[in-house]
This record gives structure tokens, C-alpha cells and sequence, in this order.
């Protein structure tokens, strides 16, 4: 039976309009979907062929026997189906997104317009250099917009995503510590640290030596201190980190590690409460990954894709990756292989980068200019500020003072309130906000990350902290069952994850013939 | 500024409430001498007609594939996509959502990532897929990590017919992660026997089906070898649309596959984003790197989907994850599945019999032309063809004359002479006759 | 009846003979949440005191369960695999993980007995 079909629109919630019964299981606007595999017909399609010519094949006699399984559905039925589903999606488009260390930046339609300009889109990715000079050209502008706003003399741009570009960074450390001779092992990486960063100091083979946050939030300096030695190969440090917080003594610990022979690598995530304003290379660093889906808020999609170039110091620039771009007598050139005096690490991804991320990136900078990306810097960090403001009468911030471009609270408001920080979060959905980043970092307990971002007018910010200001109040009013039964008015409420991970159903089946059923 | 909504009187009224003076007082934790007094040396603002002047003026300068004859294959193909994908990927619902990590107000694209890894477990003939990675490179390597995982070996072999660029970003990880690499030589006859290098030590033998020269193999016997010898054998197929007429690897004993996507619902965008895919069996899924999505109900009983064994992932995991992916590559997954959806079974398949149909005919008429041969006995939509001077030198002539004629063997392989004559072509659906015709005409102009 | 014993990483062990049970408590599974996976050893393993011995994951979290004296892995709670949740519901019962040949019985004096863990648990809240 079709799980989905045949229900009543029926839910716990309170109030009229939950206890309507619908025949379609529809409620209004808010529509059941069923599976393409529930909707399929044989001999349906949404695309019309001319016939294949009749030749002899040449398929060596490796020949697929039998049907996949696929659905035939017609456009208007794909079309529907997917309209359906978008509206199940929460989005920046709808709404308040404050998902801390995220960005959640609006995402101008005139990027994706020039992505897809054919001049771009419709390059195959091995034409030859003669035939794709503008392409190169942009490629060329994007790294040099990427190098003057970090300070950084040179730019590796083929990562694929955020987590691509640390590998990439850390990798090019190792080669240049091999090209010294070295092998160092242990990398620092604060506690406070995004998970992709010791994952990658892992997956380059080093070893990962945590370093503890002080009661300002930022890195223990003296820990710090204490960890060093001539086997450290590099600090990963995330800035401003992620508590939201501008790592007020960095100088000083890019003396400490450059003072050693080790690289200071920043994770770049947070660039854009910067940018325009501060260069890493002022601060001392060597490698910084940005992701371009933040800073320069290409779509994140539903989670990608992303792109994640790195920019490099002049020690470190002899390692980057191939390819990369050179500029010569007869223009613009990819080279692909070793040659000259460089000394490339190796290959990353398939071709050389997302080059869709590229074009939407340098229309956003394009767009906004030297003048308007420091504006947005400074806008996103007034917002995160005034969100602070009027909320840490009401909520714990987790740090005293301002803040950079994100808000940071811990779950001390929730004490004793039978109220958790994911129940609290679950009821912001029912007053029409994405949930802020929750449980993250880890150094905060119960910890709620807002990053309103620059995009928000005050008018919205006013509705989010007036929402927020009541769901404490009722917290603290003892109205506990309220946030478990929370979220009432989405699609669907809570979900159960134990099961899903107990008992992994991870793509549909064609239901069991009905003599197997019966049984 | 059309994207800043703040007016001078709303900063005021904010900082006030902040209790501060100025912007610039919030960023009093960076270091005085970091802190820049004025914009950086880079222009200013632009409104929408400039920006577009000038972003159109760097497109304008190159020579797109649609106004020439294209045959340019090698793991990015030019195929039609449908007119619906894109207006459906652009709905800011998903165009502007984050990662589904809040599954109550995220089932659309919970439920797209679901019918995905259902749609690349059917094609694939495989039990479980991911909800995507980044290429099919990357696809590739994390294969290839999973596989030292599964079997606690850390040796690769790669055949020599796996795509150069591949195999490089193989032996990039595999440098700095811990792991040794095989390769084998890249013969364009395609003639190798990979089972006989496997050893003790391996966890893997890499090939790829369709080969980067196009041969198409039953890979049944190197299989048997593979699993005979305790290692993994993994797939590796850059064209997703021959899965519409070949065996699928699943079929052929294949333990994990490894694709690029690209080829439904993505244009060639210069080199990406694209959309890798990975498929596995079930036994395997606690070492698969990447989002999954499984099937639950929520509180009132109601089917829905959720992320789920998160607990291989770095931010549970951290230092001790399946991988350090992060993202997976969402819009081009649901670009992906929307034009599998609209093609359906027959289109599908439809779409792989004139891939293949047009192949042979193209295969014909090159061969036919004085100078150039056909190398392959058997292939999809791609084969090799060997020419009696350079292809690099043939392909820039070809320019001229109206078509992107293939990719050169030096291109890919720009250490290894020999391979220097051959010319890689691929053809699609969205080459007319009147293409191959022109290409033949030009090719024998300039050979 | 049988001597249980625990370590500060909040595994038991209950010694019967030359062979300890090991589990994971109830302050460690309530702390956890559903369990939802474990991976158990080989038959046959050496594990050090203090060494990995398994692992167990709930939706959000992963850890591993040390070994509270060192011997070899002689048998493995299959049940687990199937079905986790004993872990929940039994901690100390149903739910074990496995049994080690005591490699040197000394090692249990330096674990904490009944009325030790739950001061020491106490002590973490």
C-alpha cells in the first residue's frame, strides 16, 4: 500500500484547522507527494527522441539485459512532482535563515543569469586554449579579485568545496615541508574546530593535537604555547572562530608558529565577516580556504555543490595544484602538467574547478565592488550584534561582549525549564524561522549559532528577535510540552531518526509481489 | 546597494540599541595595524547592465561548443537537457536551501536526494548509492579509500584505461594519505590483464567501463579475480548514459561504482560543478563516505525521509570519518534526477541507443577518411582514432574549420609521446548527421 | 554473585572465573541516547587495557568502548547487531558486549566497584 495516500490530514496540532479531514490527504497548499516510482507508467515519458538510426552495434556484446526499473512520468507530471517537493523546503528566498557558520546570504538572480550565458555554460572543459580566452579570463579576474581582497600573492582555484579546499591547503603544507626535508606530523587544531578540519588533517596524514578555548572564547594561549614544538607541521585555526569571535591574539600565533618552521592555515569560513575590511595575509597567514558559497554566496542548493579555492602564501605557492592559469604572449593558458620551476603537488578534481561557482562569484564582487563588500561585512556584523543585543536579556550569550558576524548563545536560559535546545529550535520552524545552528560548537554547551547575515533588513531582524523573545518567555512560563510537541505546521513533525538508523531503508523497493504480502 | 536593505537611519537606530558608535567599533578585536582604513584597490559598485556588460563581454571572446561541430568527450559530454530541469533547479526553494539538516522543513529535498540514490542504485545494478560527491574523480578516490577501509589493505590498482586525470587525483591522495598506487600502462587497444597484478597487499582494481579509449568490457572474470584474492573491484564509468545499453557493473560482480554524472541534467560549464556519483552494496554502507538518506515515519506515522547514518561523517566523527566531505553536490544531483525522471525507462534507454547509434555512424565515417583509423573494436559513444600526425596540431586546424574535433592524446597524456596521434571522439544526441558530415569533410581538408 | 567492576570511560566488567563481561552502564547509555549500531572485535583479539575494544553509535554520537583490563575476545554479544537497542533497555544484562579471557586478573584492582562509580558519576552532573 502507498503509505503516503489515503491518510487524513489529521495532526496533533491544536486549533480548527487541524481537525479537517481531507479525502486526498492534501491540506490547501500543503500537498502530499508520493514517490516518481509510485507515479510511473510503462511506456510514458517526458522526453520525445528522434529514433536511433538502425546500425550494427558495437557494444562488444556487453549488453544490458532487461529493465532497469526506471518511472515514466510526463512533463507536466515531473514538473508537478518537483514543484510539490520545492515546497516542502524551507529557503532564503522564504525566509530567515540564521544558520550560524553557514551564511545564508541571498543569492542574486543575476549570477545565476551569467552562469549561464552559453559563452560559459556550453564550454567543454578540454577545448582547446585558443577557443575559450574569455573563460580564462574571468578565471584569471576571479583569482586576482581572491588575492588582493586576502593580501595573498597566489590562489589554487580547482577544490570543489570547502572541506576540498583544506585538503588542498594542508597538502601543499606537506609538500613544502617535504621539500624541506621535513616530515612533521602533529597539526593544532583548536576544540572549537569545524569537523572537516581535523577530518582533513587526518585524511593528509597527520595527527591531530587538539587545543583548548580559554573563558573568552577564543584559543588558550598558553595551551597554545605549551603544544609547541619541532614536530608541529601546522595550526588550523578558523577566523573569526566559531563562537563568532575575532581570535584577538592571532599576530601573536602566527609569530609563534612561523617562529617554529610551521605554516598557519586559516579556515576561511567565516571570511565574510571580514572581507573588505581585514587581509589574512595582515594577520599572518599562510593558507586560507573561502568558501565561495559563503563569502560569495553562491547557492548553497539544497548542500552543493560549493567551491572552495585557497589562497597561498609566497612559501607555500610553488605546491599549489594543477592545473592553473598562466598569462602569456599568445594569452591565457591552463597548463596541466609540471613544468618551469613549480613543483605541483598533484591533481584535486576532474577538470580544473567549479567554473560555474567562478562566474556567480565575480558578479557578486563585480557587483558589490571594494566599496559594497565592506559595507555587507560591516552589515553582517551589525546584525549579528543587534540579534545579541536584544536577545541577552531573554538568552545566555555564551561570551561576553560583541560579537563578529554571528551570535553565539549557550542553553543556560533553558535551564531547569525541561526545555531543550533542539525543542526550543524546533519551535522557531512553527513561527516560520530556519532554526539557528544547533549543538555547535562544541566547546558551548546546548549551543544556538545565529548569523543573520547581511541580507536581513531590520523589520525582518525585529519579527525573528520578537519571535524569539516569547518562545524564552514561554520556556520559562513552564510551557515544556509545548516545545516537544514541536514543530505542529510543517509538512511533517518530527521524524524518527532512531529508526532510520536502526533499520537503514535507503531507496525505494517495488512493493513485495501480493502472495508475498499476504503472508 | 540593491542586495544591502539597511538604511543610513537603521544602522543608527541598531548601533544605538547596540550601544555602540560606529561599525567600525565591532571590529575593536582585530589588531590595529590589520584593520584597513578604506575600501581595498578594487573597483567599485556596479549595477545589473554593467556587470552584465562586462561578464558578457569575457563570454563573448570564446567559441562555445553550440556554434561549432563538438565531438569533445574524455568525462564531460555535451548532451540536450531538457528545457524543465532548469527551470525547476532554479526555484529558490532549492536553489537557496541549505543542507536537509533540519528534515521537518527539508523534505523536498530529502525526498529528490531519496528517488536519486534509488535512481543511481537502478542504473548502476547495485544495492545502495550516496546522495552524491563532488566528480567523478573524487567519486573515484573515495572508492578507492572505502575500499582500503572495507578490506584493511592499502594498495590500489588502476587500469590503464582509467582516465589520466582520474588516476592523478588517485595518486594525489593516495601520496598523502597513506596509500600505494598501481597503475597500468595506458594501451589504446585496451589490452591489459589487470588480475594478474593483484596481491595480497591490494584492496582495489580500478577500471573504468566505457575505457577513456571507449572500449566497452564484460568485467565478470577480472570480478571473480578481484573477489577471489579478498579485494574490492570498482567501477568507474564517466559516461552515465551508456548505462542505458551496457551491462550495468553491478551485473558484472562490481563491489563499489564510481561516476560522473554530469552527462543528465548539467551543461559542460567549463569543467564543473558536476555530480559524482557512488554506489556500493549494502554490507559496505558503514564505510561509505558522504550523505545518505534513509526512509522513517515522523510522530504521527506520516512517511518521511531524514539524513541518516551521520555518525561516518566528519562532524560527528571528526578525525576518525568515513572521508572530510562536507557537502555533496545538490543541484546538480537534482539536475541529475529531474532529467532521469523526465526520461524515464524508454528514454532512457531510448537516449543510449542513439548515443551508440550515432557513434557507429560517426566510427564509419572517420574511418573512412585517408589518414585516420578507428581503434576500437567495440564502444558507447566514444572511440579513439589514430591519425598519422598529431591530434593536437589536426584539432587546432579543425577550429577553423567549424568543429571541436576530439580530445588529443597529448591533451590527457602530455608525458607519453606515443600517444600523441591519438584523437578521442565522442558523439551525442545533439550531433546531426549534417555535424558528422563536416567533421569527416574538414578531417580529411586537414589531414 | 559475580564481582562487577567499572572504569572512569563507564564500562563494566563482571568477572566469573578467569572471564570478564564487559558492557557499557546505564549513566552511558542514558548519556548516548538510542543506540542504533555497534561494531563488535574479532574472536580471537588481544585488546590492551584501556585499548578499543568496540564501538557503539547513536543518531548523533560515536564512541568507543575500552577495554577495562587487557585478555583476549572470546566471545562477542551477537544479539547486538540485530538489535541494538538491549543496549538501552539492558545495559548491565542482555545488552553485554563481550567476554575476555582475563589476561591478568590484577587489573581489576584498579577499577572502581559499585558504590566508587556511582559517587563518581554523581560527581560529573
Amino acid at each position: 500500500m502507498d503509505k503516503s495516500r489515503g491518510r487524513t490530514g489529521r495532526t496533533t496540532a491544536g486549533g480548527a484547522a487541524a481537525e479537517i479531514r481531507t479525502e486526498s490527504g492534501h491540506r490547501g497548499l500543503q500537498f502530499e507527494e508520493p514517490l516518481i516510482f509510485e507515479q510511473g507508467a510503462e511506456g510514458r515519458g517526458g522526453v520525445d527522441l528522434p529514433p536511433a538510426p538502425k546500425v550494427a552495434e558495437r557494444l562488444g556484446g556487453v549488453r544490458r539485459k532487461g529493465p532497469i526499473g526506471l518511472p515514466g512520468l510526463s512533463e507536466p507530471q515531473v514538473i508537478r512532482h518537483y514543484t510539490r517537493l520545492s515546497q516542502k523546503n524551507y529557503a532564503i528566498d522564504s525566509g530567515v535563515y540564521p544558520l550560524g557558520s553557514c551564511t545564508m546570504k541571498h543569492n542574486p538572480r543575476l549570477n545565476e543569469k551569467m552562469a549561464r550565458l552559453p559563452g560559459f555554460a556550453d564550454l567543454h572543459p578540454l577545448q582547446p586554449m585558443q577557443t575559450v580566452q574569455g573563460a580564462l579570463e574571468l578565471i584569471d579576474r576571479l583569482a586576482h579579485w581572491l588575492k588582493t581582497l586576502t593580501g595573498m600573492p597566489a590562489v589554487a582555484l580547482s577544490p570543489g568545496a570547502g572541506a576540498h579546499g583544506e585538503f588542498c591547503g594542508m597538502v601543499t603544507i606537506r609538500a613544502a615541508l617535504a621539500a624541506r626535508g621535513e616530515t612533521r606530523r602533529r597539526v593544532l587544531v583548536p576544540e572549537s574546530a569545524h569537523g572537516t578540519n581535523p577530518a582533513t588533517a587526518a585524511a593528509c596524514g597527520f595527527e591531530v593535537d587538539s587545543i583548548p578555548a580559554d573563558a573568552r572564547g577564543r584559543v588558550d594561549l598558553a595551551a597554545f604555547k605549551a603544544k609547541l614544538g619541532p614536530d608541529i607541521a601546522a595550526i588550523m585555526l578558523t577566523n573569526p572562530n566559531t563562537c563568532g569571535l575575532f581570535e584577538s591574539d592571532i599576530v601573536k600565533i602566527a609569530e609563534e608558529i612561523h617562529r617554529i618552521g610551521a605554516y598557519f592555515y586559516c579556515d576561511g569560513a567565516n571570511f565574510n565577516a571580514i572581507v573588505g575590511r581585514v587581509r589574512p595575509a595582515d594577520l599572518g597567514i599562510d593558507a586560507m580556504h573561502i568558501n565561495l558559497h559563503k563569502t560569495f554566496s553562491t547557492p548553497h542548493g539544497g548542500g552543493g555543490p560549493g567551491s572552495g579555492p585557497v589562497v597561498l602564501s609566497a612559501a607555500l605557492a610553488p605546491y599549489a595544484p594543477l592545473p592553473y592559469i598562466v598569462h602569456g604572449a599568445d594569452g591565457f593558458r591552463l597548463v596541466e602538467t609540471k613544468e618551469g620551476k613549480a613543483q605541483p603537488f598533484g591533481r584535486l578534481k576532474t577538470f580544473h574547478g567549479q567554473m560555474g561557482m567562478f562566474i556567480r562569484a565575480l558578479t557578486y564582487m563585480l557587483s558589490h565592488g571594494a566599496d559594497c563588500l565592506r559595507a555587507a561585512s560591516g552589515d553582517a556584523v551589525l546584525n549579528a550584534n543587534y540579534v545579541l543585543a536584544r536577545l541577552k536579556d531573554v538568552m545566555t550569550p555564551a561570551f561576553d561582549g560583541t560579537c563578529m558576524h554571528e551570535a553565539l548563545f549557550d542553553d543556560g536560559f533553558l535551564k531547569d525549564t525541561g526545555v531543550s535546545t533542539l525543542d526550543f529550535a524546533k519551535a522557531m520552524i512553527d513561527e516560520g524561522f530556519h532554526p539557528m545552528t544547533m549543538y555547535f560548537p562544541l566547546v558551548v554547551h546546548g549551543a544556538l549559532l545565529i548569523e543573520p547575515t547581511e541580507s536581513e533588513s531590520k523589520d525582518a531582524l525585529d519579527v525573528f528577535i520578537a519571535s524569539l523573545r516569547s518562545l524564552a518567555a514561554r520556556a520559562k512560563a513552564g510551557e515544556a510540552e509545548f516545545f516537544h510537541a514541536a514543530p505542529r505546521l510543517t509538512p511533517r513533525r518530527r521524524l524518527d531518526e532512531t529508526r532510520a538508523a536502526r533499520q537503514p531503508v535507503l531507496r525505494w523497493r517495488p512493493p513485495a509481489p501480493a502472495s508475498q504480502a499476504a503472508e | 546597494m540593491r542586495y544591502l536593505p539597511h538604511t543610513e537611519a537603521d544602522r543608527r537606530a541598531m548601533l544605538a540599541a547596540i550601544g555602540v558608535s560606529s561599525i567600525d567599533a565591532l571590529f575593536r578585536d582585530v589588531p590595529p595595524g590589520a584593520r584597513l582604513a578604506g575600501p581595498i584597490d578594487l573597483s567599485l559598485h556596479m549595477g545589473e547592465i554593467e556587470v552584465e556588460r562586462a561578464i558578457g563581454a569575457m563570454a563573448d571572446k570564446n567559441r562555445h561548443a553550440g556554434q561549432m561541430a563538438s565531438f569533445l568527450g574524455a568525462g564531460a559530454y555535451r548532451h540536450h537537457v531538457p528545457s524543465a530541469v532548469d527551470h525547476l533547479i532554479q526555484r529558490g526553494e532549492f536553489l537557496t536551501s541549505y543542507t536537509p539538516y533540519q528534515p521537518e522543513v527539508a523534505q523536498g529535498t530529502l525526498q529528490y536526494l531519496f528517488e536519486f540514490q534509488t535512481q543511481i542504485a537502478l542504473i548502476t545494478g547495485m544495492e545502495v548509492a550516496n546522495a552524491s560527491m563532488y566528480d567523478g574523480a573524487t567519486s573515484c578516490v573515495e572508492a578507492v579509500m572505502m575500499a582500503n577501509r572495507v578490506t584493511r589493505r592499502k594498495k590500489a590498482i588502476l587500469a590503464g584505461g582509467l582516465h589520466p586525470h582520474y588516476r592523478e587525483v588517485v595518486e594525489t591522495y593516495g601520496r598523502y594519505g597513506g596509500f600505494t598506487v598501481a597503475a597500468g600502462n595506458p594501451d589504446p587497444n585496451g589490452k591489459e590483464d589487470l588480475a594478474k597484478l593483484i596481491d595480497g597487499e591490494t584492496s582495489c582494481v580500478v577500471v573504468q567501463n566505457p575505457s577513456v579509449f571507449g572500449h566497452v568490457r564484460d568485467l565478470s572474470a577480472l570480478a571473480a579475480a578481484t573477489a577471489k584474492a579478498g579485494a574490492l573491484l570498482i567501477v568507474v564509468v564517466t559516461e552515465i548514459v551508456s548505462l542505458g545499453l551496457v551491462t550495468p557493473p553491478g551485473a558484472m560482480g562490481a563491489d563499489i561504482v564510481a561516476c560522473e554524472g554530469q552527462s543528465l541534467g548539467n551543461a559542460l560549464n567549463y569543467g564543473g560543478p558536476y555530480v559524482g556519483l557512488l554506489a556500493t552494496r549494502e554490507k559496505f554502507v558503514r564505510q561509505m563516505p558522504g550523505r545518505l538518506i534513509g526512509e522513517t515515519v515522523d510522530v504521527d506515522g506520516k512517511r518521511g525521509w531524514v539524513l541518516t547514518l551521520s555518525t561516518r561523517e566528519q562532524h560527528i566523527r571528526r578525525e576518525k570519518a568515513t572521508s572530510n566531505i562536507c557537502t555533496n553536490s545538490g543541484l546538480c544531483a537534482l539536475a541529475f534526477t529531474i532529467h532521469l525522471s523526465l526520461l524515464g525507462e524508454a528514454g532512457f534507454t531510448g537516449l543510449a541507443q542513439l548515443n551508440h547509434a550515432r557513434a557507429v555512424q560517426l566510427a564509419d565515417k572517420l574511418g573512412a577518411v585517408k589518414g585516420a583509423s578507428v581503434v576500437n573494436d567495440s564502444f558507447f559513444n566514444e572511440f579513439t582514432l589514430r591519425l598519422k600526425r598529431p591530434a593536437a596540431a589536426v584539432v587546432d586546424c579543425l577550429v577553423h574549420k567549424g568543429v571541436l574535433g576530439g580530445v588529443p592524446g597529448g591533451r590527457l597524456w602530455p608525458d607519453r609521446p606515443e600517444l600523441a596521434d591519438l584523437l578521442l571522439v565522442a558523439t551525442t544526441e545533439t550531433n546531426s548527421e549534417v555535424d558528422m558530415d563536416l567533421f569527416a569533410r574538414a578531417l580529411a581538408e586537414v589531414l | 554473585m559475580a564481582q562487577v567492576k567499572y572504569s572512569k570511560e563507564h564500562e563494566w566488567i563482571r568477572v566469573e572465573g578467569d572471564i570478564g563481561v564487559v558492557g557499557i552502564s546505564d549513566y552511558a547509555q542514558q548519556q548516548l541516547g538510542d543506540v542504533v549500531y555497534v561494531e563488535l572485535p574479532a574472536i580471537g583479539k588481544k585488546v590492551t587495557k584501556g585499548g578499543e575494544a568496540a564501538v557503539v553509535e547513536s543518531v548523533k554520537a560515536a564512541s568507543e568502548v575500552y577495554a577495562p583490563v587487557a585478555g583476549e575476545v572470546v566471545a562477542v554479544n551477537d544479539q547486538l547487531t540485530a538489535n541494538p537497542a538491549l543496549i538501552n533497555s539492558s545495559p548491565q544484562g542482555d545488552g553485554w558486549f563481550l567476554k575476555l579471557k582475563l589476561a591478568n586478573k590484577g587489573e581489576l584492582g584498579d577499577l572502581m566497584d559499585e558504590a566508587a562509580y556511582a559517587k563518581f558519576v554523581a560527581g560529573l552532573s
